[in-house]
C-alpha cells in the first residue's frame, strides 16, 4: 500500500475541484472514466469527451492550443494515457505553448479496464514532463494543494503539468450521452 | 516533376492552413518548403500528428498530416476511433514507400498492401500524378468538405521533387 493512499482524494473529487476553477476554457478529456465522470460532474459545451484514441488527449489539446493561442487550453489525462503517448510530452515541451495546461489524474492503475497496475508508481510523470521542457510541473496529493496550485497555474505561462495523485475510486457514471459527431459540433461551436 | 512550392501552394489554395507530420525522404522537398515558410509543426509519432490535426480542425483550421505509409499503421486507432467516429476530416499526405516492390525490405509489405489497407479502413485515397494533379487536389478537397473523414493523397517516388534531385 502506498504511504499516502489513505488520505488521497478520488479522481471525481479532483475533477469537481478543477471544474470549480474553470469557466469557458476548452477541456479535452481522455477516454474512459475521466470523461464519464467529468460529464456527470459538470457537462459543458467546452468539454471534448474522448471515447477512443487512448493516449491522444494532449495531442488534441495541443492542436487546439496552437490554433487558438489566445485561449487557455486544458486537458484532463490519466497516468496510463500519458505513458501510452509519452512522446507528446516531448512535442509539448519543444513547442512550448504558453496556453497549455496538462492535468494528470494519477491512480497508478488502468481503472476503466479493471485496475491493472500501470508503471506510474515508479515513473514520476511530472518529472518526465519537466525534463521534456514543460515550464511548470507540479505534483499534488490533496485537495487543498490542488486548488492552490491549479489556481496558480491558471495565471502562469505554460506549458504546465499538474499531476494529482488520486485513489482508485471510480464514480458511478454513465457513458457519454452525445453521439461523437454531435460532440465535435458542440465543441467546435463552443470554442469558436 | 512537381516542385515542392507548387505542391504547398496547391494545398494552401485549397484552404489548408495547419501542417504537421513525421518526415519521409519522398516528402523531403515538401517539408523543406513548409519549413521555409514557417508552417510545419513537427510531431514525434504519426498518431500524435493526427491527434494534433484533429484539435486544430475543431479550432477552425484545415489540417494536413504528412507521413510515410508505415505511419498509417501507427495512426490506425486514432484515424478510426477519433477521426472516423467523431467525423473529423484530415488530409493525409502519404508517401508510398515500397511502391512496385522496389524499396528497402521494411517497406515491401506495407507498399504492397497499401491500397487494400486503406480500403479496409474505408479511407478514400488517390495517387498523385503530375498529369492529373489539378483534379487530384480538387478531389481531395471535395472528399474533405463533403464526407468529413480522413482522405489520403498518395505520393510515389519522383512525382514531387525531393531534397536531392
Amino acid at each position: 500500500m502506498r504511504p499516502e493512499e489513505g488520505t488521497l482524494i478520488s479522481r471525481a473529487q479532483a475533477i469537481g475541484a478543477l471544474l470549480e476553477l474553470l469557466t469557458d476554457q476548452p477541456v479535452i478529456v481522455c477516454n474512459g472514466f475521466p470523461s464519464r465522470e467529468t460529464q456527470k460532474i459538470a457537462d459543458r459545451p467546452t468539454h471534448f469527451y474522448m471515447i477512443g484514441s487512448m493516449g491522444n488527449a494532449p495531442a488534441i489539446a495541443l492542436g487546439v492550443a496552437l490554433a487558438k493561442p489566445d485561449k487557455q487550453v486544458v486537458t484532463f489525462d490519466g497516468d496510463g494515457n500519458v505513458l501510452m503517448g509519452m512522446g507528446t510530452l516531448a512535442t509539448v515541451g519543444a513547442l512550448k505553448p504558453k496556453n497549455f495546461i496538462h492535468v494528470v489524474f494519477d491512480n497508478e492503475v488502468y481503472g476503466t479496464t479493471g485496475n491493472q497496475p500501470t508503471i506510474a508508481n515508479v515513473v514520476p510523470l511530472e518529472k518526465v514532463a519537466k525534463a521534456a521542457g514543460y515550464v511548470n510541473a507540479v505534483r499534488v496529493l490533496d485537495r487543498e494543494d490542488l486548488v492552490y496550485e491549479f489556481r496558480a497555474l491558471l495565471k502562469k505561462n505554460g506549458p504546465s503539468m499538474l499531476l494529482i495523485k488520486v485513489n482508485e475510486f471510480q464514480e458511478e457514471a454513465e457513458r457519454i450521452a452525445l453521439d461523437p459527431p454531435d460532440l465535435t459540433k458542440r465543441f467546435m461551436k463552443a470554442i469558436e | 516533376m512537381i516542385e515542392g512550392d507548387e505542391f504547398v501552394q496547391s494545398l494552401q489554395a485549397m484552404g489548408v492552413n495547419f501542417f504537421t507530420g513525421v518526415p519521409d525522404s519522398i516528402l523531403g522537398g515538401i517539408i523543406a518548403e513548409l519549413m521555409n515558410r514557417g508552417l510545419y509543426i513537427p510531431a514525434v509519432r504519426e498518431d500524435e500528428a493526427v491527434g494534433m490535426a484533429a484539435g486544430a480542425y475543431m479550432a477552425g483550421k484545415m489540417p494536413a498530416v504528412l507521413m510515410q505509409n508505415s505511419g498509417l499503421g501507427t495512426s490506425l486507432n486514432t484515424l478510426i476511433s477519433l477521426n472516423m467516429i467523431y467525423r473529423q476530416p484530415c488530409i493525409l499526405i502519404v508517401s508510398w514507400r515500397g511502391y512496385g516492390g522496389k524499396d528497402a525490405p521494411e517497406h515491401l509489405i506495407m507498399g504492397q498492401v497499401l491500397p487494400q489497407f486503406l480500403d479496409t479502413m474505408t479511407i478514400p485515397y488517390r495517387t498523385l500524378s503530375e498529369k492529373t494533379a489539378k483534379e487530384d487536389f480538387a478531389w481531395v478537397a471535395d472528399v474533405y468538405h463533403n464526407r468529413r473523414i480522413p482522405v489520403a493523397l498518395l505520393i510515389t517516388k519522383g512525382v514531387v521533387k525531393g531534397l536531392h534531385p
